[in-house]
Order: structure tokens, then sequence, then C-alpha cells
């Protein structure tokens, strides 16, 4: 199967020149940069006149120009791919389809062939009903721009443009869910092609409602296009109650009225449900052509033209059909008439004989098929993966051919035309379209579900692209997280915290960026930060974000440092709830058990002085001698590293707590030991 | 569909690098006027330029981001021969009321003889590692060990290429199935040189150098595709961020994306180009010459049921 030899799309860059410039570019998660300049122009050897305001000696600077002229100073740009997903009248395709593509993965699979049949013509109707709401919306929004001109031409032409896009992929869609996803067979065929072609083909609703509505319709000079346009669409009631008019309003024509009335109340048409069968149909509707035969050869219908080419259409006259193009506007419209009035049992698969003849017919030898006709011929010629790839060249954004193909897929029948690669193509497409979503701040949430439903690549996918979602808010952040989170991406999850947490610290919010280190498992970042709530404390004498040191629970085990922390805070609240002797033990027990670092040691035997000169004794004796090695272990590593060091402040510190544990130490004594007899 | 915005990006000299930071909405400069400017994207999707300050005595050929879990880290380099490492540091309120931040220089490698060409950060589950390569073809390997502390960094490794090198890039993989990996490009124009490219990877115990022509080889290297429509010298590839389509630069002044179908058939996908015409300041009106593409217009205008005007007659 050939690729559709395109050339590639072109993007103008605009004022890039580039028979002067080259360009550099770096991709970006969303966009990519691209700057004007001069990949030849580097290295010490091209010297020239030195740019701008460099120095006297030869800088290597790039020569702004050189000898031909001055290049002036180079751009950057910005390009963005899939800019449909930043169209606000597209959001809710977007939002709509997601919630059906994902009904779609999740739900149960009818058993009965005609019951999955049924669930999934609904679903595909469902997405039509979508794409049509957003394409009337959008057409409100034009009509109503245009009209109040507040928005510049450009957008309202978009609008406009954008709403025929949307026109032609319902239409599109339509044709498939018949022949695809329906499979309807022949009989039933031809009238969901009726219904498709009056649907669609919305130029004569105007028409016809002028008519209807005029005084005096049979005198109205587009009636009898009126009446011509019903009947090409099989509208016989309609047709009828025209011609009806037509007959009050002229008696003379009363005879041919009757006539041409009974002929097509009576014309066979397929039925929808068992009341015949194709049999059956084929020769009610071959006698009833014979008769009508009869009257045109009859020369009943010769004194009114209009009246005669009914009846000829009627038989299937193509010449007849023919003249009427202007009411048809399209081939395909021509082939349904056609087909009414010549097959009406067609079989889906002989369609694309008569799909071919009637293209050829209409638009007449020279002309080119647009894309819009070249897709719906590979519909008729039930080339699904034709189709695909035309509307993949023809659509600006993966939407709709990532969802068609799902569909088609779930219909089993992507697999039956080609083994080889029918399930990758669903991936590759539905790749496509949700990692376009991940450009958009909010849409990519969608993407999410999208790549969940690809087995072979949708994780890596995911991984790669939520990593660079931009985490502007913690809301956000905690988003994104619970996302991987889910889905036990834990690489990503702890990648996301440091960030967090390192933006948090930068920020200098000490509490934010623990929590965030926390969450990330990251024992030597909350070391650090630990150090710093510490070093916080020893400079301004109380801490900052006490709930959550408070609240730490068991992930205070992450780091030694972080356990200190919050033992430390936590003596500080027994001190404060004057629970003296727990605040004491816990004291001790942060130095002997070595959780506290030893540079905070002065200070924790400093926050034991209030201890030791409370009325009541505090600390035993035991935990006196404790404390009074602890003191001995610190000023001697002390004279260790500082031989000449005289810190007045710190050695008075010293005496002061000597003084203070030899009090105590006195006083624990005799309560020991008078306490053995009262 | 791909639609192209331009900024004016005021430097006083040629642009010789632009990068993205990781979640793509900063971006840093560089240019022959001896300065980086960095620019950061606000909320409506405008670019603010937020620093811009001398960082060398020479052109700066490279300006590269650290990842984000660094904290906000960039490195340049040279043609003074030497390559910097700059942290952001969070200002004083009155400068964030006026939209500007302020870069300090954290370190500098001298180790450099020459030109340093390229300067990348190893992927980030190596921690904080960079990479520069010089124009007399060495290759050296920094490393902070203290991520908090950016001024220290150790050369690690040197690795002498023996070819001018132009451009360096790390393999991003994560995988533990394989060691760390940097590839060096080398623009050196003596016809007896065969590698141009050649890949190291890091090994315990020694460095094993791999190239890509000749000697024993671990890798098996495959041509999948390969195209001439430059028609001309291409200058830079690169991979996207999911490694799907490859873009690259020419001396015909366009960028060209390349990607594969679901059949594995390499392709041409879009083409940048400019189109000649100088353009004031910021323009958005690129936008709608770049939307409205051909394809597209074609595809309304069969809707409009203009192929029944073509009726011959």
């Amino acid at each position: 199967m050939e690729e559709p030899d395109t050339e590639p799309p072109l993007t103008v860059v605009p004022g890039a020149d580039p028979a002067r410039t080259q360009l550099c570019f770096e991709w970006g998660p969303a966009e990519m940069l691209l700057c004007e300049t001069l990949f030849g122009r580097r290295g010490g050897e091209r010297r020239g006149a030195p740019g701008g305001s460099a120095g006297p000696a030869p800088t290597g600077c790039g020569v702004a120009g050189g000898g031909d002229g001055a290049l002036g100073p180079s751009r950057v740009f910005v390009v963005r791919r899939d800019q449909d997903i930043y169209m606000e009248t597209l959001r809710k395709l977007f939002n709509e389809s997601h919630g059906i593509f994902v009904g779609l993965q999740r739900c149960e699979e009818e058993r009965a062939a005609r019951a999955r049949n049924a669930q999934l013509v609904q679903v595909s109707k469902n997405y039509r009903s979508v794409i049509r709401a957003c394409m009337e919306d959008m057409h409100q929004a034009a009509i109503s721009a245009r009209d109040s001109a507040l928005h510049s031409q450009y957008s309202i032409q978009l609008c406009f443009f954008q709403v025929s896009i949307l026109s032609a992929m319902e239409l599109i869609w339509n044709l498939c869910e018949i022949l695809f996803v329906e499979a309807a067979p022949a009989g039933p065929l031809l009238l969901r092609l009726l219904d498709w072609v009056q649907l669609h083909i919305c130029d004569v609703d105007n028409m016809v409602r002028e008519v209807l509505g005029s005084e005096n319709p049979s005198k109205h000079k587009l009636f009898w296009n009126v009446v011509d346009i019903f009947v090409l669409q099989g509208r016989m009631d309609e047709a009828r109650h025209l011609l009806s008019k037509e007959a009050i309003a002229n008696p003379t024509s009363m005879n041919m009225y009757k006539i041409l009335d009974d002929l097509m109340k009576k014309m066979p048409v397929p039925s929808l449900g068992n009341t015949q069968t194709l049999t059956e149909m084929e020769l009610k509707w071959q006698h009833w052509h014979e008769e009508c035969q009869r009257y045109l050869q009859d020369g009943t219908f010769a004194s009114n033209s209009h009246m005669e080419s009914i009846c000829k259409i009627l038989l299937g006259d193509e010449n007849a059909i023919l003249e009427k193009k202007e009411l048809m506007t399209t081939w395909y419209h021509f082939l349904v008439t056609r087909l009414l009035y010549s097959h009406p049992t067609v079989k889906p698969m002989e369609l694309r004989f008569y799909a071919q003849s009637s293209m050829d017919m209409f638009l007449g030898e020279e002309s080119n098929p647009e894309p819009l006709d070249t897709i719906l011929m590979a519909a008729f010629e039930f080339e699904l993966h034709q189709v695909i790839k035309e509307c993949s060249v023809a659509l600006s954004n993966w939407w709709f051919v990532a969802h068609l193909t799902d569909l088609l897929d779930h219909c089993k029948l992507l697999q039956s035309h080609n083994l080889y690669f029918g399930s990758n193509m669903r991936e590759f497409l539905l790749l496509e379209y949700a990692s376009g979503l991940f450009s958009h701040h909010s849409l990519w949430q969608l993407g999410v579900d999208y790549f969940d439903h690809c087995p072979e690549y949708g994780r890596v996918y995911l991984e790669l692209h939520i990593e660079r979602i931009p985490l502007n808010t913690e809301q956000k952040a905690l988003k994104v997280l619970r996302i991987c989170e889910q889905r036990q991406m834990h690489e990503q999850v702890r990648s996301i915290c440091k960030i967090m947490a390192m933006k948090a610290l930068r920020n200098n919010r000490l509490g934010s960026a623990l929590s965030w280190s926390i969450r990330a498992k990251d024992a030597a970042f909350a070391t650090l930060i630990s150090d710093r709530f510490l070093k916080d404390y020893c400079e301004r004498g109380y801490f900052s974000d006490l709930d959550l040191i408070d609240n730490l629970g068991p992930s205070m085990l992450l780091s030694d440092r972080l356990t200190f922390l919050g033992k430390y805070r936590e003596f500080h609240r027994l001190y404060g709830e004057k629970r003296f002797s727990e605040a004491a033990r816990l004291l001790l027990m942060l130095m002997t058990a070595h959780i506290a670092p030893c540079s905070f040691w002065m200070t924790l035997l400093t926050d034991a002085l209030p201890l030791l000169e409370q009325k009541e004794v505090i600390f035993s004796a035991e935990q006196t001698y404790e404390l009074m090695r602890c003191l001995e272990d610190l000023t001697a590593r002390k004279l260790d590293k500082q031989k000449f060091q005289d810190d007045d402040v710190e050695t008075m510190k010293v005496e002061m707590l000597r003084l203070a544990l030899a009090r105590n130490l006195a006083r624990v004594i005799v309560k020991e030991g008078t306490l053995e007899g009262s | 569909m791909f639609v192209a915005r331009s900024i004016a990006a005021d430097h006083r000299d040629l642009i010789h690098d632009v990068s993205f930071d990781f979640h793509g909405r900063r971006m840093a400069t560089c240019s022959s006027d001896q300065s980086v400017k960095v620019w950061d994207k606000s909320e409506n999707g405008d670019w603010h330029c937020t620093a811009s300050w001398k960082t060398h005595s020479g052109s700066v050929w490279r300006v590269t981001w650290a990842h984000p879990e660094f904290g906000q880290v960039l490195a340049s380099c040279s043609f003074d021969r030497t390559a910097a490492v700059w942290e952001e540091i969070v200002g004083e309120s009155n400068d964030k009321l006026r939209g500007q931040s302020h870069w300090v220089k954290r370190t500098t490698l001298v180790d450099s003889r020459t030109s340093v060409t390229d300067v990348k950060f190893a992927p980030k589950h190596m921690g904080l590692m960079l990479a520069t390569c010089s124009a007399d073809g060495v290759v050296r390997i920094y490393e902070a060990p203290d991520v908090m502390n950016l001024s220290q960094w150790s050369l690690q490794h040197e690795i002498s290429c023996k070819l001018s090198c132009s451009c360096i890039s790390w393999n991003p993989s994560s995988s533990r199935a394989h060691s760390p990996m940097i590839a060096v490009g080398s623009d050196d124009n003596s016809p007896n040189i065969l590698a141009k490219v050649q890949i190291y990877e890091y090994n315990e115990n020694t460095r094993k150098e791999l190239t890509s022509s000749g000697g024993l080889t671990k890798f098996e290297i495959h041509i999948v595709a390969q195209f001439d429509n430059h028609n001309s010298q291409v200058w830079r590839v690169s991979w996207n961020i999911t490694g799907t389509v490859l873009a690259s630069s020419g001396d015909d002044g366009c960028v060209r994306l390349w990607k594969a179908n679901y059949m594995d058939n390499w392709k041409c996908t879009g083409i940048l180009k400019g189109n000649g015409s100088p353009v004031n300041g910021s323009s958005q009106q690129g936008i709608f010459n770049a939307s409205l593409g051909s394809a597209n217009t074609s595809l309304q205008n069969s809707l409009n049921g203009s192929s029944a005007s073509r009726k011959q007659s």
C-alpha cells in the first residue's frame, strides 16, 4: 500500500531569510525554538571586523553580516504544533469524546453479535453527536462574532473554516458508520445512504423553506426545484404534498398529477424490518418500473416537461438525473439517487463500481478529485486503511483518525484487513493524538487516559510526557503526582517531589521543602533541610512550620537529622507542657543515643539549664553524671579543634553548665538519699 | 499543523544557541555579543526577558539548562576557552515585581586550551555532571559531588578524541541495562579522517571507546533511512522528547522534520523555512500564514460543493 506522496507541509517562519541565515533549533515539550544563525561563522579562523560592542582584539565574534551588508540581530521563533488544541471552541469536542473513548474501552463486550453491533453503532452515534454539537456551537460563535464586529476578520474566518471541517468530519464518519460499523446489508443500506444524503446536503433547506413559506408555493419560481430535490432524495411524501398544490392550482394537469402521484405512492422501497425479502422487493420493483416505463412511453406526461422529467428520474434515467446537478451539488448525492432509482437492493460490495462511475459522470473528465472526494471514494471501496491515511493527511490534527480508528478496531475490522500492523495503527494514532494533548495546560489530563489504553508504548509515552508538565502550582503538582502514584511510576514521583522540594528551598519555604523531600523519600535532602531548620532555630530562637514538624510521624525516620529535628521539637513541646521529667529523659537520650549532631550538643546542654535550675529536682543522679560526661566530651572535642580560641561566651556557658550540674548533683544526692525514708 | 511566532531577541550580535528548560517554560539564548539572556513564558504564552548579562569575554557558543531537580542552573561555553555554571538567585521583592532575576556565576571551568565548543549536562540519574568539548579535541567530564554546592566541580575524566570536536550529546537513557554513554561529533575537515562521530561508554575500570566505523564495536550500526533533501551541509540534528521525530537543520536555511509511520517508513513530515520578508518586532500575524495550509482549504472547498461548479458543458 503506497503512502500518499504529498509534499511535506511547509511552515513559514516569518521574517527568516534562508538565503542569508540558517536556523538553529531546540525541541521543547510542547514547542520548538528556532533562531537565525550562521553555522559557519565560528572559531578563530574566520575573522573579520568584530561585531557589536566587542573589544579591539578578535574574540571570535560571529561577524554580523561581514562583507555582505549588515545582518541585523538574530530573531528567535517559537514554533508550536497542534495549534488546534488551543482552540477554545474545540475544547468540548476533546472533553466529550474523551468520555466516549474511555467508556468504549471499559464497557463490557456484549456476547451476541447483534447486541455488540448495536452497542458499537451507539458509540459511533455518540461521537457524531459530539461533532455536531461542537459544530453548532462554533457556527453560533462565528455568527455572533461576525455580527458584533468585535473580532478580527481572521478569527471569524477561522471559525467558519472550522465549522466546515467539522461538517466534513461528520459526513465522513457517518458514512463509515453506515458501511463499517453498522455494516448495513443490501436493503437497509440504501435507506441509510438516503438518510445520510438528506442530512448533509443542507443547501436545499433554505430553498424549501422559502417555497413552502410563500403564499402561492406552486407559483414560486423555485417550486419545481423543490419538488425535484424531494424526488432526488426519495422524499416521496413531501414531493407528493407539493405536487398536490400544483394540481389544485392547475386543474388541467389533474390527470397527469393523479398518475404521477400514484406511481410515487406505489414505489417499492427496501424495508428495515423483516416484512419482505430482497427478492420479493426486487420483483415488486421490477413491476413498478415497467409501469412507469409504460406511462412514459405513452406520452402521458408529454405536455408537462417537469412531470416528464420526474418520471424519467423515477425510471433511473441517468441523463435526466444529471440535469439536476445543481440541486444535488455533489457526486455522492448523485450516486445515492442513481442507486435509489436503478439498484435499490445494491449490495455493499457493489458500491465501489457505482461510486467510481458516479464520480466520473458527475465531475466530468478533466477535473481532479478533492481530498474529501478521495476519502469518500475510499470508503465506498471499503479501503479502510486508505480512508484513514487520506484523513490523516487532509486534517490538521489527529483527533478524527485516532477516534475513528479506535472504533473500527473495536469492530475488529482492522485486523482482518491486514494482520501485520492492524493493531499497531490504532496505537500509533492514539499516541500521536494524546501526545498533542500534553502540550496543553489542562487537556493533558485527557491524554493520560489515552496512553493508558495503548498497551505497548502507552506507559513509556506517559512517563516521558508527564514529567515535563510544568508544575506551576502545588495543586497541579499534586494532581500529576496522584496520576503517577496510581500507576506506580516511582521514578517520576521521586523526581517531581524533588523538583518541588528544590523550588521551595530556593524560595526559603522550608516547611514545604521538607514535606516534598519526605514524599520523595530523599534522605539526603531531608537532612539538608532539617539542618536549615536547626540553623534557623539557633539564629532566631523559634521554629517555623511547627505543624509540619509536630506531625511528622513515622516519616521522621527518613533521615537521622530529621529524626533529631522531630524529637528536638518534641522536647520543646514537653517542656512547654511542663512534663519536665519526660523532657529531661528525651534530652539526655538525644545526646547519648547520638541522634543529635555534635554541633548541636552545646545548644542541647544549654536547653538543659532551665531544667537544672528548677525548684524541683528533675535530673536523677545518674542522668546528671551522664550530662556531665557529655559536657566533658564536648569540651574535650572543642579543645582539640580550637586550640587558641578564647571564646568568652563559650567559656562562660561551660562554666555555668558545670556549676548548674554540680548544684543539681548535690541536690539530687540528698534527695535520693532521703527518698528511702519518706 | 505548525505555527511560528517571532520574538525580538535584542542580542547585539549573532545568536548561536537557544535552549529550552526541562518544562519548556523558560529559555536561554547566547550570542556573539558575549551575553546570555533568559526568557520566561507568562501565563498567556508571551515571552519576557527576565535576565541578560555578560557571561564571557568571547562569543558564547552554547547554553544549556540543568535538570530542575538541581534548581535553576545554566551552563555556557565560549570562544574564550572557558565554560561557566550559573545559578539563579531568588531576587529581592522589587526585582520580582519588575520581573527580573539575577544569575550568579558559581564556577568557571578553565581547563581547556582552546575554544570550548559545546557543553551539556548529563542525564539526571548520573547526578550533577556535565561534559565540555573543545576545538583541540578534548572532552572533559566534570562532577559536582555536592549538588547544593555548585562552586565545587571536579574534573572526573579527560578524553582525547584526536579530532577537533564540535558537539556532544549524552545518551539520555536511564536504563540499568547499559552504562552512561556520550557521543562526540567532529567538524574536522581532514580528508583522511573517517570516524566523525565517536561514542564513549563509561566503564568502571577504563573508558572504552567505540567508534562508528572500523575497529571492534559493541554496537551494530544500521542505516535506517537516508535523505539528501537539504542538498547542503547539515549542521544540527536532534530528537524530540519521545525520540519519535528527528529535526535537522542545514545550510539551505530550512529545518526538516523526519518521522516514521507505523510501518517504520521514514519520511519528511514537515519543513520550517523562512519566507525572507522582514517582520518588525514580535508578530502574531505569522499564524495566519501557517495554519490555513493548502490541504485544509481544499477540504473546505470540496465540502462547499465546489465540485458541482466544475461541471463541464
